[in-house]
């Protein structure tokens, strides 16, 4: 599934659309370069989730735990070594959303059930494209695209 | 009283003794095996202070000719678990030991009241900008115990920013002092950058750190001008936001603290202020121990209840 995001706001809109989606034990990974809008699309779920608060940007923590309608676990790899171990950072958790951003640095340890949105900037302007691996994701997928 | 401070959240093994006429010691061990990695890795982290800790408390003990101090305090948060365990862990077997209390410290208002350690101090109220690379802060800082945060970022830290903005000019790990050298050496108005500032009040840097990377990309200019172009817009929506402030609260008194606090950009800028401004030498404004053990002593001194003794791997100041 591929999506034009026209501006920020689009981004944040269409983490809105994915979040409004997920449910406990969804793993979403987001994949883009410096800049891409990670953490805007992160703010969306978040809010689709009924977070109010603050959402920042996780490097420095690694993982931000915010509270809406079902626990948010915002994590970002981007700081750690490539294939670290990051069974301490606490993300295998069933009663929580998990959304991980450079989830690239260790996708070996993570969840092999997920849902990738990559952000790309081809220069004419910002795409969403989403895929899923399992079947849980697949029919997430195939709610998101309907 | 004399208090042990002692500080792991993340990547500095620290140790300090402060009484209520001073620091005393003040022993900062940087671990260095994260530089390969370009971050901090936790576990390792973890490693490094368990091998780190015994030495740097001897040692700050030894400088300060304490042989048992009155009480402990221990930085318990934010920062990396397995980090904070290992000072944690220490702190309460050496306060058992020693038979003395121990207090768990936040080290964001170790950051806050740091300014207080130098001379002279700010008076209450100051306002007090903590900038790092977790954190973009600024609180109005009322008294021990006693802070409001005015504004804060919405999205990337500042020492983050600089972070990533170094990663893309390929500077090395971490990133912001070499930004900062760079910066000095080149032209901030070859490159016009944004300032964002949200209208609802706090900092937003994640739309400045895509510009940097569109400039970055397009190659045409040196980075010298490109680390000056982004230092200066940095500075300019910190500051900003310092100048509303001190406007609408008419409090004249601010301080910096937090490793961005070490950059030499902005602390010129925060000098030429017409205001009373403070700020920390740079080993005071990274992460060290003297904050934490003279935040434990002044909450100590104020008979303030101390947090419950656990690990928090984020834990805002309110």
């Amino acid at each position: 599934m591929r999506r034009d995001l026209e501006d920020k706001e689009a981004t944040e809109a269409l983490g809105r659309t994915i979040g409004a989606a997920l449910d406990p034990g969804h793993c979403v990974l987001l994949v883009g370069d410096l800049g891409a809008g990670k953490t805007t699309l992160a703010r969306g779920v978040a809010r689709a989730l009924g977070v109010t608060g603050v959402v920042p940007s996780p490097t420095f923590a690694l993982v931000i735990e915010h509270a809406g309608r079902v626990p948010l676990l915002h994590a970002d790899l981007y700081r750690l070594e490539s294939d670290a171990p990051i069974d301490d950072l606490g993300l295998d958790r069933d009663d929580a959303i998990v959304l991980i951003e450079w989830p690239e640095r260790n996708l070996g340890a993570l969840p092999a059930d997920h849902l990738v949105v990559a952000l790309t900037d081809a220069g004419t302007g910002r795409q969403a494209i989403l895929s899923a691996t399992g079947p849980r994701h697949a029919a997430l997928l195939a709610a998101l695209s309907r | 009283m004399r208090v042990l401070g002692i500080e792991s959240s993340c990547d500095e093994t620290a140790a300090a003794v402060v009484s209520d006429d001073g620091v005393l010691s003040d022993v900062v061990w940087s671990q260095e095996v994260h530089a390969a990695y370009g971050g901090v890795v936790p576990e390792l982290a973890a490693r490094a202070h368990l091998e780190r800790i015994v030495p740097v408390v001897r040692a700050a003990l030894a400088a300060a000719d304490v042989d048992r101090p009155d009480a402990v305090a221990v930085t318990a948060g934010p920062g990396l678990v397995g980090a904070l365990l290992v000072g944690m862990s220490f702190a309460r077997a050496a306060a058992v030991g020693w038979g003395v209390p121990v207090v768990a410290v936040n080290h964001l208002e170790g950051h806050l009241l740091s300014p207080l350690l130098e001379r002279p101090a700010p008076p209450f109220p100051y306002l007090s900008l903590v900038v790092s690379g977790g954190h973009t802060t600024l609180y109005r800082v009322d008294g021990v115990g006693r802070y409001a945060t005015l504004h804060e970022t919405l999205d990337d830290a500042a020492g983050e920013a600089y972070d990533k903005v170094a990663r893309m000019l390929d500077l090395g790990y971490p990133g912001g002092p070499e930004v900062d050298r760079l910066a000095a050496l080149g032209d901030p108005l070859a490159v016009p950058l944004p300032r964002p500032l949200p209208a609802a009040g706090g900092w937003s840097f994640s739309g400045l750190k895509t510009a940097v990377r569109a400039v970055v990309r397009a190659g045409a200019n040196r980075p010298e001008d490109v680390c000056a172009g982004f230092q200066a817009a940095v500075i300019d929506c910190l500051l900003a936001r310092v100048n509303q402030e001190v406007d609408r609260t008419g409090i004249e008194h601010v301080a910096i603290a937090g490793g961005v606090a070490a950059n030499r950009g902005l602390r010129a800028r925060l000098a030429a202020l017409p205001i009373a401004t403070y700020a920390p030498p740079p080993g005071r404004c990274t992460d060290n121990a003297a904050m934490i053990g003279l935040t434990g002593l002044v909450r100590l001194n104020a008979g303030l209840e101390s947090a419950s003794f656990e690990a928090r791997p984020s834990w805002e100041v309110h």
